[in-house]
């Protein structure tokens, strides 16, 4: 469904993609685990069009988008929420759910789809009429992933849910990641740093170590795997 | 106090012109953090344009309110696209370059206006004959008779349904919501789908509509103008804007107002010479004592 191919982004000369391969399929939850700046942020930002690779293809339901502006990516159908969450502070949280919607035909879901979000986080419909800025960062993650599923996507990506967020709410945010793709049928790319979490919940998963692909290969393999325990999973004594 | 009320209604009608100029300013840095140096350029544009328009309807003896209303459509339809081909020659250009780039290009674009204009129509200052004539008289039995001419009322009157119809734009609609979430977090609004490019043209299509109203009141008012009104006019309308709190809409017609009442209150009570000189003073005594203007927020985020 989404192919990356020999992917390789640039911040001026200083490389942070060096030729990534990933395939994503209709329907999975993929994973991408990797430390700090191994360049898992800049390969979703080269998939949603913001950052463009200089070589490679990005290939998505068979067409070819490496050179597609953001919003004609979000309209084909990849929505993203981005690392930091990045919340409208000072929009309310349904007018920050009302901008997901902006992308497809407006009015014609927006009820349904809005009222489905607010069953998903019931938390959002106490609060929609607040200011986004004035939620915690647990509630801040679910309204980004419901501003993002607003757009109606057929992949979402989603980039560190867990960053910042108390285990508790953690929890239940990768259960409604699970729910979405399940129940939703949407196919997830989840980029994390919380590696345990991350491949518990993949079907398939890779690693990604200083802009390239090093290992692949289906969640619970991945998470009996000798060096990824060592780096990834038991405190990261290895880089 | 006849004479304190005289001023008082003076102040408003060169506020309303003043804060609609401001709304322009304070937009695009909202949108795009750069002062749009050109953008007094633009009002100016919007002076010449509805003189053209005056005078050219003026001769096919139509009655007045329909050549107004006609005029007054014309006006906002032109000097929109001269502020859309602004921006997109001068500013799209430049987006992803250094802070100062679109800064120095807007002082250009500035200069580029004031000449084609001074080349196209002339260096002489063109006059038009008063439109809208009397008004009405109060205080009959005073020493000093206040006067409140229709002009001013239609200046007044058409500011307030035009910044009406302005903030319930910006609060309540789609393109108003995309626009304010482009001033926070411009590359969150294209994740979001939502065409940011075309956002930011609106908003300098808006701004430019709204100033060429007040270009055209500006004829209506004074009868007279050159290629040169924008420049003081613009230079008051950021200080408006500045005073009210930049990217602050409010704070934008409150500014207006302000800088509008001081003019006149110093010109009539002090010294005609000086306004100028009191506007920005009062510009630099808020400033130290409220660093975001009066109805500016400074940017604390909760992360």
């Amino acid at each position: 469904m989404l192919k990356i191919s020999n992917v390789e982004t640039f911040y001026g000369k200083i490389q942070a993609l060096r030729g990534v391969n990933i395939d994503i399929n209709k329907g999975e939850i993929v994973s991408l685990i990797g430390s700090n700046g191994a360049g898992k942020s800049t390969l979703l930002m080269t998939i949603s069009g913001v950052n463009k690779a200089r070589t490679g293809e990005i290939i998505f339901e068979g067409k070819n988008i490496e050179k597609y502006e953001p919003h004609n990516i979000v309209d084909l159908g990849i929505a993203q929420a981005p690392e930091g969450r990045r919340i409208f502070s000072r929009l309310t949280v349904e007018e920050n759910l009302k901008l997901g919607a902006h992308a497809n035909e407006r009015g014609k879901h927006f009820n349904s789809d809005i009222k489905e979000i607010y069953d998903l986080f019931p938390v959002l419909s106490d609060r929609k009429s607040q200011r986004g800025g004035t939620l915690s960062g647990g509630e801040q993650q679910m309204l980004a992933i419901g501003r993002a599923l607003m757009n109606r996507p057929k992949v979402l990506l989603l980039d560190e849910p867990s960053l910042g967020i108390a285990p508790k709410l953690v929890n239940q945010i990768f259960l409604a990641i699970k729910n979405i793709n399940k129940e939703k049928k949407v196919t997830i790319f989840l980029v994390e740093q919380n590696a345990k979490k991350a491949l518990e919940l993949a079907d398939r998963a890779y690693v990604l170590v200083n802009g390239k692909v090093t290992i692949q290969g289906f969640g619970q393999d991945l998470l009996k795997n000798q060096d990824i325990q060592a780096a990834y999973l038991e405190g990261g004594a290895k880089s | 106090m006849e004479y304190f009320i005289q001023q008082l209604i003076n102040g408003i009608t060169l506020g309303s012109i003043y804060g609609l100029i401001a709304i322009g300013y304070t937009m695009v840095y909202g949108i795009i953090g750069m002062i749009n140096f050109a953008h007094g350029d633009i009002f100016m544009i919007g002076a010449f344009i509805a003189l053209i328009a005056l005078i050219l309807f003026g001769l096919t003896g139509i009655a007045l309110p329909i050549v107004l209303f006609l005029v007054l459509l014309i006006t906002m339809l032109f000097t929109a696209c001269y502020g859309w081909s602004v921006e997109k020659l001068a500013y799209k250009p430049l987006r992803g370059s250094f802070r100062l780039a679109p800064l120095i290009s807007a002082l250009g674009m500035s200069i580029v206006l004031q000449n084609y204009v001074q080349v196209s129509q002339g260096a002489r200052v063109k006059p038009l004959q008063p439109l809208i004539t009397g008004g009405l008289e109060f205080f009959k039995d005073s020493e000093f008779i206040v006067t409140v001419s229709f002009l001013q009322i239609f200046i007044v009157i058409l500011t307030i349904i035009l910044m009406s119809m302005f903030t319930i734009l910006i609060t309540k609609t789609d393109l108003g919501r995309a626009q304010r979430a482009c001033e926070q977090d411009r590359t969150m609004t294209s994740l979001l789908g939502i065409n940011v490019d075309r956002t930011i043209s609106i908003t300098f299509i808006l701004g430019s509509s709204l100033a060429s109203v007040a270009g055209m009141m500006f004829v209506l008012y004074y009868g007279v103008i050159d290629f040169y009104i924008g420049f003081l006019a613009g230079v008051k309308a950021f200080t408006a804007a500045v005073l009210g709190g930049i990217g602050s809409l409010p704070g934008a017609m409150l500014g207006g107002l302000l800088i509008g009442l001081i003019e006149t209150m110093w010109s009539g009570y002090i010294s005609i010479e000086y306004k100028d000189v009191a506007a920005f003073s009062v510009l630099i005594i808020t400033l130290i004592f409220f660093p975001t203007g009066f109805l500016g927020k400074p940017d604390i985020e909760k992360v």
